[in-house]
């Protein structure tokens, strides 16, 4: 869509104000002076006025909403039943028996299946975040350089206390901190910098002890270990013997 | 009836039932059918309501969407809808443009409508484009609330709104062409 592949996705995190001022003054910048990259912005926007257009997006039929109410209403009891309607009108007693073996194959799959899926998901999961994090900055939710302002912005909006360790002096200053979304549940991640990298450390409760480990993924390094009840992933694409010494460093000075 | 009971449903009801039209449009893209799309809104605000305890706060639009979604799943799988059959995760990629059971460009050229035409693009993407492409452009969500909703990545929602959306416009311009 434009001459400038790296723009791509940025263009369209502008469109969609998910850039901060700073990296959005930057694309609009480039947009100024890009034709390429102007033409995929105005056909991006064309192509969302055509979506929004009226008529296009369509409203509930009014019996819907009738059945709706009163499906949710106490003084219709029989529409009460929780079975979804569908399941209740279609399905024949005999299909019921097979859904049943469904429903037990379907389990018997997922305990098997999961465990193997969740490991890789997660490295994909904690990857994305980082490189989010390197494109917009609400992602940095508290951006100081002093670990006494990032630890008490945690608190209040997490249901655990995340150590916040300051390694200024080893060369790992803080940026900031923000709150992030991972395998289900909300995160602390507290960023640092090295050089020009950054480098995000994701902290969350778990107490099942597992054996620390280092990942690679898209030329990014994860290492990720467990202590004082918490578990840590460090993510960065800094060179993986200083992401080595960052985790070093914090696991010397972490709770235990 | 317990009187918390019906205080629970009247809360449920003011805070759920004005956006039955959004969940009916996320449900009405999803299942390309009126009538399994009213199925599944039904289905899902009687879910809702039986987990409105665990509702804690937060946009309520969201939380439907996210069972609507969920709920569209099931009964894909449940019916093995033959029309919605790339429901694996590598499915997108194994790209069926235009459904031997939807109507072709040509037939989607001829209506007048303009705003069914406009339909009809998003109805060509497969589900976990279309989705994207209903919360993003339709009910304008974030990434990270569609990230919640889909239960997919950030990354994720973010590469997959941009091949909707340049799937979108290479079939939008595909049918501009044909109409010169």
């Amino acid at each position: 869509m434009t001459d400038c592949p790296d723009k791509a996705m940025l263009l369209e995190a502008l469109l969609d104000g998910e850039l901060d001022a700073v990296h959005a003054a930057e694309v609009e910048a480039h947009v100024a002076g890009c034709a390429g990259c102007r033409a995929a912005l105005d056909e991006l926007t064309a192509m969302r006025l055509m979506l929004r257009a009226p008529g296009v997006r369509e409203a509930a039929p009014e019996r819907l909403k009738v059945r709706i109410a009163a499906a949710i209403t106490p003084d219709r009891a029989a529409a009460n039943d929780d079975r979804p309607v569908s399941m209740l009108r279609r399905r024949a007693p005999m299909a019921a028996f097979g859904g049943v073996m469904g429903v037990a194959a379907c389990f018997a799959l997922a305990l098997i299946v999961t465990p193997m899926l969740s490991a890789g998901a997660l490295e994909d999961e904690l990857v994305a975040s980082h490189v989010r994090s390197l494109q917009a900055s609400h992602l940095i939710d508290v951006a100081t350089s002093d670990q006494h302002v990032v630890k008490p912005w945690f608190d209040g909006k997490l249901d655990f206390a995340p150590p916040v360790i300051d390694l200024a002096a080893q060369g790992f200053p803080i940026v900031g901190g923000r709150l992030d979304y991972v395998d289900h549940r909300s995160v602390a991640a507290v960023v640092y910098k090295r050089g020009r990298h950054l480098v995000n450390l994701f902290i969350w409760p778990d107490a099942k002890p597992a054996p620390a480990g280092r990942h690679t993924r898209d030329g990014y390094t994860l290492l990720d270990w467990r202590q004082g009840g918490m578990t840590y992933w460090a993510v960065s694409d800094v060179n993986p013997n200083d992401l080595g010494a960052f985790e070093t460093l914090l696991q010397a000075r972490a709770p235990r | 009836m317990r009187s918390e009971d019906a205080d629970a449903r009247a809360r449920f009801a003011a805070l759920a039932l004005p956006h039955a039209d959004a969940a009916y449009n996320l449900a009405l893209r999803l299942a390309r059918s009126p009538e399994t799309a009213e199925d599944i809104v039904q289905d899902a605000y009687v879910k809702a309501l039986s987990g409105f305890d665990s509702f804690r706060g937060g946009d309520p639009r969201a939380w439907i969407f996210t069972i609507v979604r969920n709920r569209f799943y099931d009964l894909a799988r449940e019916r093995k809808l033959k029309a919605t059959a790339p429901l694996s995760d590598g499915a997108e990629d194994d790209f069926d443009y235009w459904d031997p059971d939807q109507e072709t460009p040509e037939d989607a050229l001829a209506r007048k409508d303009e705003a069914a035409r406009v339909r009809g693009l998003v109805d060509g993407l497969p589900p976990r484009l279309r989705e994207v492409i209903v919360l993003k452009e339709m009910e304008d969500l974030s990434y990270r609330q569609i990230a919640e909703i889909t239960g997919a990545p950030i990354g994720t929602v973010m590469s997959r709104l941009s091949r909707a959306r340049a799937l979108l416009a290479q079939t939008w311009k595909a049918q501009a062409e044909a109409v010169r």
